[in-house]
């Protein structure tokens, strides 16, 4: 681009930090810089440059820079550009509902449930459904483990039965009975036409209608999946994207230990 | 031979294929005495049997499971449509219709004399064996006028779930340099026990695989193609519970690469071993003889196992994998033996143990048209870092000659890929492959160096485990764990009500007429 490599713009906005309004940052507090690529299904060409920019300001982007375009093929012209965010967020009245645990290490988790409960837990996993995809379930099951965190099966305290992928939910509550689970463990990697929220929700409704709901923990994981989405379909947990196999343990360890106290 | 650039030790090659061959061997005892509901069904759809009924159930289907709930398809479908065509002197498809109609009954009928069963069906044969011969000439001479792109061949997916949009995302890859169109299929289709019907627009994650869909795909490459002066391969998945009826259509309908590998089947869809074997047979018999590139899947072991320490299983699968393809009549040329860039990003060096590899399969299998899977498990969503992964990976490709690169997509792992995704992964690979594109033929390695080092190391645990499941045997060794931490029992998965031993009157003269053939 030829506006050369330095903005001489004068920056004549409040730099202070302020967490009731808080915007992106580029290389100055309250910049607003966002980077942000797209395809716009119209030919190359000036108009297309204008739309692009247009489209950027509607986003509510000030200074809307297309920085490359390029026409993919025919009538379709893909963008990169930037621009300053007019919008702020509150950060102070922010809520979001976690997982309530403490996060334990493996040694932990297997001290935690010699002492509280005093025999092995129970937990089944798979990825079921349709879903082919067994990388989700592995990562937390594995023996290996994923990214330095040791999977389910390597705990001392917890046998891990690991059922694969495409696992039909009747055949993974059949399983959850026979060896009295205490935890099911359901991966869900494929998200397109929410194929997943189908899938999650017809396993609590086939739970509920065995009356088994309360007497095992149900907790879903994936890329897609977050533990407020876990909640609101009646899940007891959900673990996304950065959770491995020691979150889920400590979950499940304490989660039991609570219930049993409940008792 | 060409010059080793790894010092490798040719012997113990020579070695593991011998075990290989074995090993090959025995499955193949087995498979030669058994049929499957998937290569009867194949051979009503190469009887020209097509279609579907009122219930939209293919009239393959309704043809082959009448004899099976007759407890008859033992003897074969050729043997009572070869009677049928006798007896009443309708066409197979007419009379699959009136199978379907529940107006004839393929069982109560006047035995013909089996010769004048083999002789009736021979017009239809070769029908068939035309029909295929046609469509591998066709592609031969679009080679020959408008060519094709120099290797690695730029192999893309397309997953839209609905074809007519596949056709606007693949003509778009294919003018943004893509070699190969693989058509991703719905997710679960591989554990449909027949193939849909016509053409589709629903799939999740993919699209369904159907004859229509490949005419229409196979349609809109060959007029791209020629727009852009260059063969665009079409690819889809001959693997699941349909390996031979899914070969057949893509026979018939001019495909360029099937994924084909019974190994990958048994391990991540948990499919039967003895149905599946028995199946792959007779695909890659097919596949042989359309002169299809057939895809293997052993880059899959590596999203399960670790990278470094299964590398070696990689390469034993392959030697397999190469020898089963062997004993169906596939040439070399045609097998397309995966292997894969997946180490952890983390571990230092881990570039060269992935290029040690890399050539190191290069040398073992020098004609094979090799399939080289870019990185998946440590793709993290960050797009930007998962660019550079790419680049790695398409270094590897270029230097040591792989045959077909998968692509690599920044957005692994976080959705299937948009129009733009390609053109960026495109570029990347375009670019390194002409900024490198000698650098094979000038660099060498050293002597005692990681890289010889890890090549020697591989091969040696590859012929280790090769004789592990020699003594063994394949379904024994399956049964233990030894690929990609999975573990199957022979008589465990899904499809094995679907096998059963032929019986004396069985026949399939496609097997003979087909393999090794062109």
């Amino acid at each position: 681009m030829s506006g050369g490599l330095y903005s001489m713009a004068a920056k004549d906005f409040d730099k202070t930090l302020d967490l009731t309004k808080i915007k992106p940052y580029g290389d100055t507090m309250n910049d607003g810089k966002v980077q942000l690529s797209f395809t716009l299904p119209v030919t190359v060409g000036a108009e297309a440059i204008e739309a692009a920019k247009q489209l950027l300001k509607k986003m509510g982007f000030d200074n809307p820079l297309v920085v490359y375009y390029r026409e993919l093929t025919p009538g379709y012209t893909f963008f990169n550009c930037y621009g300053n965010c007019t919008h702020t967020v509150d950060f102070t009245s922010i809520y979001v509902p976690k997982v309530e645990s403490t996060v334990m290490d493996m040694h932990q988790v297997d001290d935690y449930i010699r002492e509280h409960i005093g025999r092995k837990l129970v937990i089944i996993g798979a990825s079921t459904g349709t879903d082919a995809h067994t990388v989700g379930i592995d990562a937390i099951m594995n023996m290996k483990g994923y990214a330095g965190h040791y999977g389910l099966e390597r705990y001392e305290m917890i046998d891990a039965y690991n059922l694969g992928s495409q696992v039909p939910n009747e055949e993974f509550l059949a399983k959850a009975i026979e060896l009295h689970a205490d935890a099911l463990l359901v991966s869900q990697t494929v998200t397109q036409k929410d194929v997943h929220i189908k899938n999650l929700t017809e396993l609590v409704e086939l739970m509920e209608a065995e009356g088994l709901r309360d007497k095992m923990l149900l907790i879903c994981g994936g890329a897609r999946i977050s533990h407020e989405l876990a909640k609101e379909l009646g899940y007891d947990a959900g673990f996304g994207m950065n959770t491995y196999a020691d979150d889920v343990a400590s979950f499940v360890a304490e989660e039991v230990v609570k219930r049993m106290n409940k008792k | 031979m060409m010059q080793s650039k790894l010092g490798l030790d040719f012997k113990k090659v020579e070695h593991a294929r011998s075990l290989a061959r074995n090993i090959a061997e025995n499955v193949q005892s087995f498979v030669d005495s058994y049929t499957t509901v998937a290569v009867e069904r194949t051979l009503c759809r190469l009887m020209g049997i097509d279609n579907v009924d009122d219930n939209q159930v293919p009239l393959p289907n309704v043809v082959v499971e009448e004899l099976k709930g007759k407890g008859v398809l033992n003897q074969g479908v050729l043997f009572y449509l070869g009677n049928a065509m006798i007896q009443t002197g309708l066409s197979p498809q007419q009379i699959a219709e009136g199978v379907a109609a529940g107006k004839i009954n393929l069982v109560q009928m006047e035995i013909a004399d089996k010769k004048r069963i083999e002789e009736v069906f021979q017009p239809v044969i070769n029908d068939s064996l035309k029909k295929i011969r046609t469509r591998r000439e066709r592609r031969n001479e679009y080679l020959r006028t408008i060519g094709e792109g120099p290797k690695p061949y730029i192999y893309v997916i397309v997953a839209t779930g609905n074809i007519y949009e596949d056709v606007v995302q693949a003509e778009a890859a294919a003018r943004q340099g893509a070699d190969i169109i693989a058509v991703i299929r719905t997710t679960g289709q591989s554990l449909l026990d027949y193939v849909p019907y016509g053409a589709t627009t629903e799939g999740f994650g993919g699209t369904f695989a159907t004859q229509e869909n490949f005419r229409i795909m196979r349609a809109a490459l060959d007029k791209v193609g020629e727009e852009v002066g260059r063969y665009i391969r079409l690819c889809n998945y001959c693997s699941g519970l349909c390996m031979p009826e899914i070969a057949i259509m893509g026979a018939f309908e001019g495909l360029d690469v099937m994924l084909n590998d019974a190994l990958y089947g048994i391990l991540f869809r948990d499919i039967n071993m003895q149905r599946t074997l028995v199946d792959q047979y007779f695909s890659r018999i097919i596949n042989g003889f359309a002169g299809v590139i057939i895809n293997t899947g052993e880059d899959n072991y590596l999203t399960t196992a670790d990278a470094v320490e299964a590398a070696h299983t990689v390469l034993a699968s392959d030697i397999i994998n190469e020898q089963l393809a062997l004993l169906a009549g596939l040439p070399e040329e045609q097998m397309g033996l995966g292997h894969a860039f997946e180490m952890d990003p983390a571990l230092e060096n881990g570039f060269l143990y992935e290029l040690a590899q890399a050539q190191m399969t290069r040398e073992i299998f020098p004609k094979a048209t090799l399939k080289y899977m870019p990185p998946t498990k440590f793709m993290t969503g960050n797009i930007f870092r998962g660019h550079i992964q790419d680049a790695l990976f398409n270094m590897i490709g270029i230097w040591t000659h792989q045959g077909i690169q998968l692509l690599g997509m920044p957005t692994e792992a976080i959705h299937t890929p948009f129009m733009s995704d390609r053109y960026l992964s495109i570029e990347n690979a375009k670019y390194i492959f002409s900024d490198m594109k000698n650098i094979g033929d000038e660099v060498e390695f050293k002597e005692g160096g990681i890289i010889r080092k890890r090549a020697a190391l591989v091969l040696d645990n590859a012929v280790d485990l090769l004789g592990k499941i020699n003594s063994e045997g394949l379904f024994n060794a399956l049964e233990k764990g030894i690929f990609g931490d999975v573990k199957r029992p022979k008589n465990g998965g899904k499809g094995l009500e679907g096998v059963t031993q032929k019986g004396e009157n069985y026949m399939n003269p496609f097997i003979n007429l087909m393999k090794g053939a062109k």
